[in-house]
């Protein structure tokens, strides 16, 4: 088991560069740079800036070396000081403006996974054991209907309706007079009332996705012979079901948390945008636009990496509960 | 149909009341197309203490009645009518049949009157929970026993069965288990609450010979000891004449014959019954065809020679050092239990896979001699012209997207023989050979049965007019009806075509009937080789001994267990059955 | 034991019967299936020559038409007799007198029939020639028909919505094929060789599939110059998009050739002295040709969705090209959907393609394998 969970660390670390190195490539691709966007958004306000001024700032964010120096010198960073280098947009440390919104991403994605799973799990259980009920049959046009509409879409849908409706506005995670205000209870609490239908929209495509997988999984577990033994051994339907059927067919659920995160993060990037969520995506977004590179990398950066440390977790969290692979 | 079981109760089933009582059961299956009856009308019995064996072939329903006892007939299966009476030692009665299959009443039969052991024990057990786990429930369920009572009681349990440190065994894990010990575990479970009948599906089906000598043992000791009786659903006719008080033979879900072993074995009254005794007896001698030959020339050149054959997969040594050779027109038998490696060896011959060492001399017609572990390219597909294979499955063998004409023509296609009306007309002539209808040739390998499947693929490995043809338990997937007509059909064609035979096989049954010599394997050693009778009727080497000593003889006359022994190879450890 | 009969139930029709003639009767028994596969047809029908089924042009715009609302088509006539034949009221635009504010009301008094076949704006078919017959057009053009409404700029939606389907529905197919390609010589090295290259094509594929697509396809999407031809901007984003789709069918074909490495037809063939080629084309190939097409048509839902976020957000196809992501921009802001809640409408179009891809796709992934029942 330690030795598996070993092997598996051990693979993070090129995960890891290859993700960085990636995340640094992609914000280079766009042809010129940062100043290259300055000077044109100065241009448009009849500003203008010599190629003496441009030179010196692109030597000032050392814009003017290799890329792969550039890569070197900003991983080291990342590395030894946990700097992510400067916005050249906000004019300061790329740190100091990514924590609380990749908090606020990572907060946004678990709980969107915990209902995910909350929902699910009963629901795809309940199909497969009742198959061709017309309680399936409702889920399954949920389903298909959940893996149909673009999340965006849906947000769009009911931001409509609330403002329509109801003539309120659903956007944001925090009520106005918390948007700026330190850490509280009432902050969380706040949070907690804003959190639900953003989280409510990720879940739709996740459960939808989710329900099928556990729905075929119980089915191919519900006829195996381990089943007709506990069966024929004399267990009531309900706990053979659940010590049994359904205790195999969690183990490939768990394994969902591999792809199910990566999904919910991309989902909540296009989410945040059209609620105008204080998360990593509208900024990440910005950023790109304004080719603010180190912002943007950082980003991409710990978005991947947090995926990556997803499909680390269900791989353990599998051996765990497995031990056909726990005792390899 | 039904008239049969109108024969009058014998005297000697009525002697005692019976335990289970079983009268008209009807059990269906809901299809698109139609209602299929897997059980048609079946009445039988089985009394306190007695074993009842239900044997049939694929598809004769046998396993259907056995789970129609306990109601757990898979989906969409139900009873239509009939009863299944259950006689409690307080004299009461149960229809089995009237109960609720999901309620309370039937639950509480289930695993505490009548406990039930399958067919594969290993997918039988759950993967994630240990067997202790899976033992203890039943005790916990039925007996209302405490954490550490039941604990303590699986244990003995998994001693009685004979598992070496039961102690530790509990908290392993199934897939941890051997073959044999898996189907011992599933026995401990089924024994745990004192069943007065235990049903056993197939229970030796997916095991050795050996092991499955030693689980029979354990089944008849254990019902002498707990005074249990017997449901043993078999297709082997040589465990029903081993263990059987009565037999019932089904076929297409009809009882054909039901009455004493003695009188089912030696005085049979259904034609289907004794179509099937006469199907297993032939396989206890030679063949008729072999006994008309002329003897071998064992003077020739051999047709192919192998030395020192050695394949090694990592650390495992499928084949050690193997040397033996094939006369010309000869048949060859090689014989051993699973991971005994005759599969590598029949693999290794035709360079499916690459040996790791050794030499395989094979003669060519114009007397040229190859080594055929070390050619390859151009030579190796000249040389697979000569040496064909007959695959073990009939169902994986043949592409199921090809026609039967374009499985058989593509040898010849291919090497550029035939093409055209000629390869249609070539195809037409093979199937005639091997006893299939020309006009089907246009069918796609699906809508044929398992023995003519075979026969496709006989008829695809005779196409190149080879020498030599490696058939790799040719005929293990067949119901034994149709066993011998393929083995009799390869027979033919040797006599035709002037071939020679490498028929791997784990049934000494088959070799006996087919071969003229045979070799004996184990643990990837050639431990024995001989004149086919020699070896099967008076073996030298102890493993071959124990080998043909387990098997189950056709006769209920014969049973004496007393000669059966294991087998231990000297400077190992004991432990256990054998793993598979 | 119940297969046994089921194949001897078996007519003799499926005795003689190839691989696809097996999908299709297992397919046809699926009726939502079914449905679905009628649905997307009919929608690369329309996506074809959209033209043919757009009623105005639409990239005309029109001043007097600002979020004119959609219009009912009637059928009968009833007011004056009975008259059969589809017409619809045009509408008359008015002003709020307070708020001055743009109010359409429909003139009952007045109707202008629809023809079938009739003569409307020019397009052209496939680039092969031009023509001016439609499906349907208005026999008024002072008068147009807005079915599904107009936009800020007077343009109609719903003939948008049916010149959109040609890019979204199309990017979803090109980028599909890119993926299979990149996937099927990728995934299919891996599981033919094996061993090592399979290892490191295996770490390689879980890398890309544990990324989170989005954030990288909008940074991808950010490199690319905004002044670019449609074209090449339409190209460039389905490469971007199989950037990260090819992993999941690579994975799919590797998990299919490795396990007809060992299936024993193959090892037959090989000893029947058939070529490594031949056995790939002839004996591998169509054995998962089925579940690839169906892993396919599951994975272009997923790029027609992928294609409308990124143009949503801005990142993706530009305006003028015409594809459903870039019409719900439109629907971006909550004023312009409070006052035109019609410019949900191309989102309505998305959903419907998306489902009946997934349907299809799922009755197709349900009958791709006829022999293993």
């Amino acid at each position: 088991m330690l030795k598996f969970v070993v092997k598996r660390l051990f693979w993070m670390i090129p995960s890891l560069f290859a993700v960085s190195f990636l995340a640094f490539v992609l914000i280079q691709l766009p042809p010129g740079d940062f100043v290259t966007t300055y000077i044109a958004t100065l241009a448009s306000s009849n500003e203008v800036v010599d190629q003496n001024t441009a030179a010196q700032l692109r030597e000032r964010f050392g814009l003017d070396q290799p890329m792969l120096v550039q890569y070197l010198k900003w991983i080291w960073g990342i590395v030894t000081r946990g700097d992510f280098g400067l916005s050249f947009e906000w004019q300061q440390p790329v740190s100091g403006l990514i924590w609380e919104r990749m908090a606020l991403t990572l907060v946004l994605a678990l709980a969107s996974l915990i209902a995910t799973w909350a929902l699910a799990l009963p629901i795809g259980v309940y199909s497969a054991v009742k198959k061709y009920s017309i309680g399936d049959y409702a889920f399954t046009a949920f389903t298909f209907f959940g893996l149909s509409i673009p999340s965006f879409l849906l947000a769009l849908v009911l931001m409509y309706v609330a403002a329509v409706e109801f003539g309120q506005d659903v956007g944001g995670l925090f009520s106005s007079q918390y948007e700026t205000a330190p850490w509280s209870i009432g902050k969380m609490y706040d949070l907690l009332t804003h959190l639900w239908l953003p989280v409510a929209i990720l879940a739709v495509s996740s459960t939808a996705s989710l329900i099928r997988v556990m729905r075929a999984n119980m089915l191919d577990e519900l006829p195996k012979p381990y089943v007709t033994t506990a069966r024929a051994k004399g267990l009531s339907e309900f706990r053979l079901l659940v010590k049994y059927p359904l205790r195999i067919a969690l183990n490939p659920f768990i394994s969902t948390i591999a792809w199910l995160l990566p999904n919910l993060i991309s989902g909540s990037v296009v989410v945040a945008i059209v609620l105008n969520l204080p998360t990593a995506a509208p900024l990440l977004l910005q950023s790109l636009m304004a080719q603010d590179m180190y912002l943007a990398g950082a980003f991409v950066l710990l978005i991947c990496a947090l995926t990556l440390i997803g499909s680390l977790i269900s791989d353990i969290l599998l051996a765990l509960v497995d031990p056909r692979i726990r005792l390899e | 149909m039904t008239d049969i079981l109108s024969i009058a109760p014998r005297p000697s089933m009525t002697a005692n009341k019976p335990l289970l009582e079983v009268r008209n059961l009807v059990t269906e299956f809901p299809l698109r197309t139609g209602i299929f009856r897997a059980v048609d009308d079946l009445s039988f019995s089985i009394e306190p203490g007695k074993t009842l064996c239900v044997v049939g072939e694929s598809g004769s329903g046998k396993s259907v009645t056995a789970r129609s006892i306990l109601q757990i007939i898979d989906s969409p299966g139900r009873i239509a009518s009939g009863s299944i009476l259950l006689h409690q030692p307080d004299g009461t009665s149960l229809d089995l049949a009237k109960l609720d299959p999901r309620g309370r009443a039937i639950r509480s039969v289930r695993g505490r009157d009548i406990a039930m052991i399958f067919q594969e024990p290993m997918s039988s057990l759950s993967p994630v929970h240990t067997v202790g786990d899976q033992i203890t429930e039943a005790l916990r369920l039925h007996l209302r026993m405490g954490k550490a009572e039941a604990r303590a009681e699986a244990i003995s349990l998994l001693r009685q069965v004979e598992i070496p440190n039961p102690e530790k065994a509990i908290d392993r894990y199934a897939f941890q288990y051997s073959g044999g010990m898996r189907q011992r575990a599933m026995i401990a479970m089924a024994l745990a609450c004192k069943p007065q009948l235990l049903i056993a599906d197939e229970p030796t089906t997916a095991l050795d010979v050996t092991t499955q000598a030693e689980i029979l043992d354990l089944i008849s000791r254990l019902q002498k000891a707990h005074g249990m009786a017997v449901l043993f659903i078999t297709h082997d006719m040589g465990v029903v004449a081993q263990i059987a008080d009565d037999v019932l033979v089904m076929h297409h879900g009809v009882a054909k014959e039901y009455g004493p072993v003695e009188q089912i074995f030696h005085s049979p009254q259904d034609p289907y019954t004794r179509m099937l005794i006469g199907s297993v007896l032939k396989l206890e001698q030679k063949a008729e065809i072999r006994l008309a030959r002329p003897p071998l020339d064992t003077t020739a050149a051999p047709l192919l020679d192998i030395r020192n054959l050695s394949m090694h997969f990592g650390d495992m040594k499928a084949l050690d050092d193997v040397s033996i050779s094939l006369l010309p027109g000869e048949t060859l038998g090689i014989v051993g239990e699973s991971g005994s490696g005759k599969t590598t060896m029949g693999r290794s011959i035709m360079r499916l896979y690459d040996p790791t060492a050794g030499e395989m001399h094979y003669r060519r017609a114009d007397g040229t001699v190859l080594d055929l572990a070390k050619i390859g390219g151009g030579e190796l597909k000249a040389a697979r012209r000569e040496l064909r294979m007959v695959f073990q499955d009939p169902f994986g063998s043949l592409n199921p997207r090809m026609t039967v004409s374009q499985v058989i023509g593509e040898p010849l296609l291919v090497n550029g023989i035939a093409r055209g009306k000629n390869l249609d007309e070539r195809v037409c002539h093979l199937m005639e050979q091997v006893g299939l209808d020309p006009t089907t040739r246009e069918r796609y390998p699906h809508a044929f049965s398992g023995g003519q499947r075979q026969r496709i693929g006989i008829a695809r490995a005779i196409t190149l007019n080879p020498r030599i043809i490696v058939a790799d338990e040719a005929t293990s997937a067949l119901d034994v009806s149709v066993r011998f007509q393929v083995l009799d059909l390869l027979m033919r064609l040797q006599d035709e075509l002037g071939l020679a035979y490498i028929f791997i096989s784990h049934d000494i049954g088959v070799i006996r009937y087919m071969c003229d010599r045979v070799g004996v394997m184990y643990r990837g050693k050639l431990v024995e080789v001989g004149e086919a009778d020699k070896v099967c009727n008076a073996p030298d080497h102890p493993y071959t001994q124990a080998l043909i000593s387990a098997i189950p003889r056709p006769d209920p006359r014969d049973r004496d267990h007393s000669r059966r022994f294991r087998y231990t190879e000297p400077g190992t450890v004991k432990n256990g059955s054998s793993a598979r | 034991m119940v297969d046994v009969s089921i194949a001897t139930l078996r007519a003799d029709r499926a005795a003689v019967a190839s691989q696809w003639q097996l999908i299709w009767w297992a397919f046809k028994r699926h009726r939502l299936a079914m449905a679905a596969l009628f649905v997307t047809l009919a929608m690369y029908v329309v996506a074809t020559v959209p033209g043919f089924f757009a009623i105005n042009d639409p990239i005309a715009q029109n001043a007097r038409a600002t979020f004119h609302p959609p219009q009912a088509v009637h059928f009968f006539d009833t007011s004056d007799g009975f008259d059969f034949g589809p017409y619809y009221h045009p509408m008359r635009l008015t002003r709020d007198p307070n708020t001055l504010a743009a109010i359409f009301i429909a003139d009952t008094s007045k109707k202008v029939p629809i023809e079938l076949f009739g003569r409307g704006f020019s397009y052209s078919v496939l680039g092969l020639f031009e023509t001016d017959i439609h499906l349907i057009a208005s026999t008024d053009k002072t008068r147009p028909l807005f079915l599904f409404g107009a936009d800020r700029l007077g343009r109609d939606v719903y003939s948008r919505v049916v010149q959109g389907a040609q890019v979204s529905l199309s990017i979803g197919l090109v980028g599909v094929f890119l993926s299979l390609l990149l996937g099927i010589v990728l995934g299919g090295i891996s599981g033919y060789y094996g061993g090592r290259i399979d290892f490191v094509m295996q770490r390689v594929i879980d890398f890309v599939l544990s990324l989170p697509t989005i954030p990288i396809w909008l940074a991808l999407a950010a490199a690319l110059p905004q002044g670019w031809p449609a074209t090449l901007q339409y190209m460039m984003i389905t490469i971007i998009l199989s950037f990260t789709g090819w992993a999941q069918l690579a994975r799919v074909v590797r998990g299919r050739f490795l396990s007809l490495r060992t299936e024993e037809f193959v090892a037959a063939a090989r000893l029947d002295g058939v070529s490594e080629g031949r056995i790939i084309f002839r004996h591998m190939l169509p054995s998962f040709s089925s579940h690839i097409i169906a892993s396919m048509t599951l994975a272009v839902p997923a790029m027609i969705l992928a294609e409308t976020s990124l143009s949503f957000l801005g990142l993706g196809l530009q305006p003028p090209t015409i594809s459903w992501g870039v019409l719900l921009r439109e629907a971006q802001n909550i004023r312009s959907i409070a006052t035109a809640p019609w410019l949900f409408l191309p989102g309505l179009a998305v959903v419907i393609a998306v489902m009946a891809l997934n349907l299809f796709g799922d009755g197709l992934r349900d009958a791709a394998d006829p022999y293993n029942k």
